[in-house]
């Protein structure tokens, strides 16, 4: 009897994660190939503590601020194209999630690396200058400060050796 | 001064081709505005991208890796006893190279006729740098202490000769070498620069270069930092150390306060309080360094 309790257990505790948040395939959204989840993914070591989390106003915060970010992108001749073949819904989760995540958020990153969801892109330096001038934009319009802008930024800049491919 | 005029409009013109820069460059492997504002640094009395008195690791413009970039430069010093001026062109190619020329005149005024030269008498010495990026990437490298290290040289040539003879100086051009690496420390908003020239030029040329007490280049140190205030705004202080090599006058090392405030990235306004101490026996030239940049 006990026995069998443990075992359904088990087979609950590793079915129900992966049932509810399977992360390849979130309603309404694209399959993408199978990768490992991993907070590692993030790509960035968070920050300890809230407070960076909170400067941002939490997980709404930041959901405006990705929203923005990428509401900008999308109208920017610049790097629209960029975005035309790219899942938008899956996209705005991912990034709410590793920014959530590397601001010291209490959700886990489930994307992929940045590696793995840039390679195929062929992005340009240019590329990578726009979006952060648009997350700028957008931090700002949510009233971030500008140096806490610029701890945030510290953290992602890194990004730009897999992000950027050509 | 009519070659700054001329440089004010070529100037001019740079900023009226950037703003048609956006739709021109628009090629896949040469497209502008790549870098962050501010990024680029500004231009240097010597022509090159830097703070005003330092040269930095970064190539000028906004081009990143996938695009090139220019500015052009007017810069005017009002000292107590002298002014100086300078105006310049330069280039950044695909953040790799980066080729400056920059006309610089020292005048005299009435100080001119004080050192029997006779008033307004003007020293002009022409700039030519080159400027290559070694490693490192100054503004996205946040995970390394690795800065961004570029070497240069610069060409210099100076049209007194005969006057830079009867002061001692040894020869109306020369060439500088330095070793540059800039650091922005973001998180901090704090951007750090440090650059090692090896010169013989008296006050950086203007008086020509090598003198009767040292004829050989040494190791001179130019330090900028600056903080970003805000995205448009870099508020900091640069040092500049210089030779000591003519006999008649002694020099001092250069200092300023300064802030540089990017309209765009296609114009910027620098200020500076500067102090650039005893020149050609004139002591305390202090006065206000003010700088206007335009370019893609």
């Amino acid at each position: 009897m006990f026995g069998k309790m443990t075992l359904a257990a088990a087979v609950a505790l590793i079915a129900l994660p992966a049932m509810a948040q399977d992360p390849a395939h979130r309603p309404g959204e694209e399959a993408v190939d199978p990768y490992t989840v991993s907070d590692a993914n993030a790509g960035a070591a968070p920050f300890a503590g809230t407070a960076m989390f909170d400067a941002f106003h939490g997980q709404d915060g930041i959901n405006r601020i990705v929203d923005g970010m990428l509401d900008r992108s999308v109208a920017d001749p610049r790097i629209a194209l960029v975005f035309e073949r790219t899942d938008m819904v899956r996209l705005r989760r991912t990034l709410k999630e590793q920014f959530a995540y590397i601001l010291g958020g209490p959700s886990p990153y489930t994307g992929r690396s940045m590696q793995d969801a840039h390679d195929d892109l062929g992005l340009q330096p240019a590329d990578m200058g726009a979006l952060v001038e648009h997350l700028q934009a957008a931090m700002t319009e949510e009233g971030v400060p500008f140096h806490t802008q610029n701890r945030f930024l510290a953290k992602l800049a890194p990004m730009k050796r897999d992000v950027v491919t050509r | 001064m009519a070659s700054i005029r001329t440089c004010v409009v070529a100037a001019a013109a740079l900023f009226a081709a950037s703003t048609a820069s956006a739709q021109s460059f628009d090629l896949p492997d040469s497209r502008s505005g790549g870098k962050l504002l501010l990024t680029g640094g500004v231009s240097t009395i010597e022509g090159s991208g830097g703070g005003g008195l330092a040269t930095w690791a970064t190539t000028t413009g906004y081009g990143a890796e996938d695009g090139i970039g220019a500015n052009a430069h007017v810069t005017f010093v009002d000292l107590p006893d002298y002014e100086f001026r300078s105006a310049g062109v330069a280039v950044g190619l695909w953040d790799r190279v980066e080729l400056s020329a920059a006309r610089q005149e020292f005048d005299t005024g009435d100080t001119g006729a004080l050192l029997g030269l006779g008033s307004g008498f003007t020293f002009t010495q022409d700039v030519l740098g080159v400027k290559v990026r070694l490693v490192g990437d100054a503004v996205y490298g946040q995970d390394t202490w690795l800065p961004q290290i570029a070497v240069g040289a610069q060409y210099k040539t100076n049209d007194q000769g005969a006057v830079i003879a009867a002061v001692g100086g040894q020869d109306d051009e020369g060439t500088d070498f330095y070793i540059a690496a800039t650091k922005l420390f973001l998180a901090q908003s704090l951007l750090v620069n440090g650059t090692v020239r090896w010169t013989n030029a008296n006050q950086t040329g203007l008086l020509g270069y090598g003198g009767d007490l040292d004829d050989d280049r040494s190791a001179q140190f130019e330090g900028s930092v600056g903080w970003l205030v805000s995205r448009n705004l870099v508020v900091g202080a640069e040092y500049r150390t210089k030779p000591d090599n003519l006999s008649f006058a002694e020099e001092d090392d250069w200092f300023d306060i300064y802030a540089a405030y990017a309209l765009n990235k296609h114009l910027s306004v620098t200020a500076a309080w500067t102090d650039l101490g005893s020149i050609a026996t004139f002591e305390e030239q202090r006065g206000l360094y003010l700088s206007l940049q335009a370019g893609f």
